[in-house]
């Protein structure tokens, strides 16, 4: 018999009033974001809107100009504890060329400590066996996405934070990716994922954020945006969106429950 | 912070093996080291001969080097930052995980050719001591300026270019300054202006450590020849070894704070 597990109906991140400029140019302009557990998250948005700042805003890369994160309840400005509960795997699958395969991830493991158990049945997932031990120089896009994604789900994150993680990745590995999402939002935990491939996005999205210039022009179900637009699938949805077709009310900018 | 330190040290000695341009400057310097030695016959005409090389080729390898590994593991390091660590102890082993196995690649291709011949001597031995710790200083001077611009410019090319030209006014022009700046005023007493712009080039101080172990004053630079005469070769090497330390320590530092500060 399958447990069903108790996801608390707090959520795991809470993003308010965050803003960021680089020089003159404001990327992020007061985010309000709630990334619910037991969902996927999808931040979605054109070019420029402010997806990969929130990202790196969320890990600690980027430092806010204003604004809080918290994560688990706990403010995470000048902490480092809570991203032993992060799995990032970001949008560019650089390793250093003389490392292998197996050094990236024991380096990753090393620096993490002990603390969270590893999930070694990955590199059987993305069948990283063949090439685990080559130097990563001689590894091809699609092997160092895999690399990359692996090294995401590794120590079974609280949080997912997922920057265009199909990109680069073929059909067998990127369904494997989608049932790895799936299986980490069944048991619970959270996943952010930031995508242009919206027609991969509506496959497991619960909710998605709409970012345009640095705003959030819509947070809600994926369910209730379609009947709010009444497009049939997510892009048509988004397009809309985008064409400002449809008058946006407060309400669309509220942070789902 | 030691863990950490430790970690990225460990893996980097670890992947040595196939880290292409660390065995490609270390494999050099034992040819050469190895050619000069054939070449002069004994070990300080070899350690004389290989004076400017070690002051001219050693800041130019970890330099370039240290700008050209940091453009190439730029995302990786963003996915560094993004595991439980704090960025001054990710700095530090980043910082020693390119000058360490430098400075190692460094130290064997000189010591090696030496003592496959049995060139060390007991008298000989100061100098290729000192021509080591000069060199390896020199790594970790350049090392931390590379990763000071590394950190701070983000265009490839802008920061190869930038790491040239520092290359360019240590070695070069600074010491082409300084003697313009001799002749201009030789009418004044320049001696004590001329020690204190010593210590504003690391290259000059570890000349002038080299310099002072060896008899050959001929060798050295005006700037060099200046603290030899006026300070003596004890207290000159004192002041020498404290330059170079903090030149070690300030473009580290700088670094650290420009790493700490940034945003990735």
């Amino acid at each position: 018999m399958t447990t069903v597990p108790t996801i608390p109906r707090t959520p795991l991140v809470q993003v308010r009033a965050l803003t960021k400029a680089y020089g003159r140019r404001q990327v992020l302009q007061g985010i309000d974001l709630d990334v619910a557990r037991g969902a996927v998250t999808a931040v979605i948005g054109p070019n420029g809107a402010g997806k990969t700042t929130l990202n790196k805003t969320l890990l600690g890369l980027v430092r806010p100009d204003g604004g809080t994160v918290h994560f688990d309840g706990l403010d995470t400005a000048g902490e480092i504890a809570h991203r032993a509960r992060i799995g990032y795997m970001p949008q560019a699958a650089r390793f250093p060329e003389n490392f292998s395969a197996r050094d990236v991830l024991t380096l990753l493991a090393d620096l993490r400590g002990s603390a969270r158990s590893r999930n070694e049945d990955l590199v059987t997932a993305f069948t990283l066996e063949a090439f685990l031990d080559q130097p990563v120089r001689a590894l091809s896009g699609g092997q160092r996405q895999r690399l990359n994604a692996a090294a995401a789900f590794l120590f079974t994150p609280d949080l997912l934070l997922l920057d265009e993680p199909t990109a680069g990745l073929d059909p067998v590995a990127s369904g494997v990716l989608k049932d790895k999402i799936r299986e980490v939002r069944d048991a619970g935990r959270a996943v952010l994922i930031t995508s242009h491939v919206l027609s991969e996005l509506e496959e497991f999205t619960d909710v998605v954020v709409f970012l345009h210039e640095g705003r959030v022009r819509y947070a809600g179900a994926l369910d209730a945006l379609r009947r709010r637009t009444g497009a049939s699938t997510l892009e048509q949805a988004i397009a809309q969106l985008m064409r400002a077709e449809v008058p946006l009310t407060a309400r669309d900018r509220e942070v789902p429950a | 912070m030691s863990h950490v330190i430790a970690t990225v040290l460990r893996h980097e000695f670890r992947n040595l093996r196939s880290n292409r341009g660390v065995l490609f400057a270390g494999l050099a310097m034992l040819v050469i080291t190895e050619s000069v030695l054939r070449l002069t016959g004994t070990a300080p005409r070899a350690l004389v001969t290989m004076l400017n090389l070690v002051l001219l080729l050693v800041p130019l390898v970890a330099i370039l080097f240290g700008v050209i590994s940091w453009h190439a593991s730029r995302e990786f390091n963003e996915l560094l930052l993004a595991q439980p660590v704090r960025r001054r102890a990710l700095f530090a082993g980043l910082y020693l995980g390119l000058v360490a196995p430098l400075a190692a690649a460094f130290a064997l291709g000189l010591l090696l050719p030496f003592l496959l011949h049995r060139a060390v001597k007991p008298e000989s031995l100061p100098l290729l001591l000192t021509t080591l710790g000069s060199g390896v200083a020199l790594t970790f001077v350049f090392g931390g300026l590379a990763l000071l611009i590394g950190v701070r410019v983000d265009d490839r090319l802008r920061g190869v270019a930038l790491a040239l030209a520092a290359w360019l006014l240590l070695t070069v022009v600074y010491d082409g300054l300084v003697l313009m700046v001799a002749t201009t005023f030789a009418d004044y007493p320049l001696e004590r202006p001329m020690l204190l712009l010593t210590l504003f080039n690391p290259v000059d101080l570890a000349r002038t450590l080299i310099v002072m172990q060896s008899d050959m004053a001929a060798l050295m630079g005006y700037t060099g020849a200046v603290m030899n005469r006026f300070l003596g070769s004890l207290l000159g090497t004192a002041i020498a070894v404290a330059g170079l330390v903090i030149w070690i320590l300030i473009p580290a530092w700088a670094g650290r704070r420009a790493f700490e500060r940034r945003d990735f």
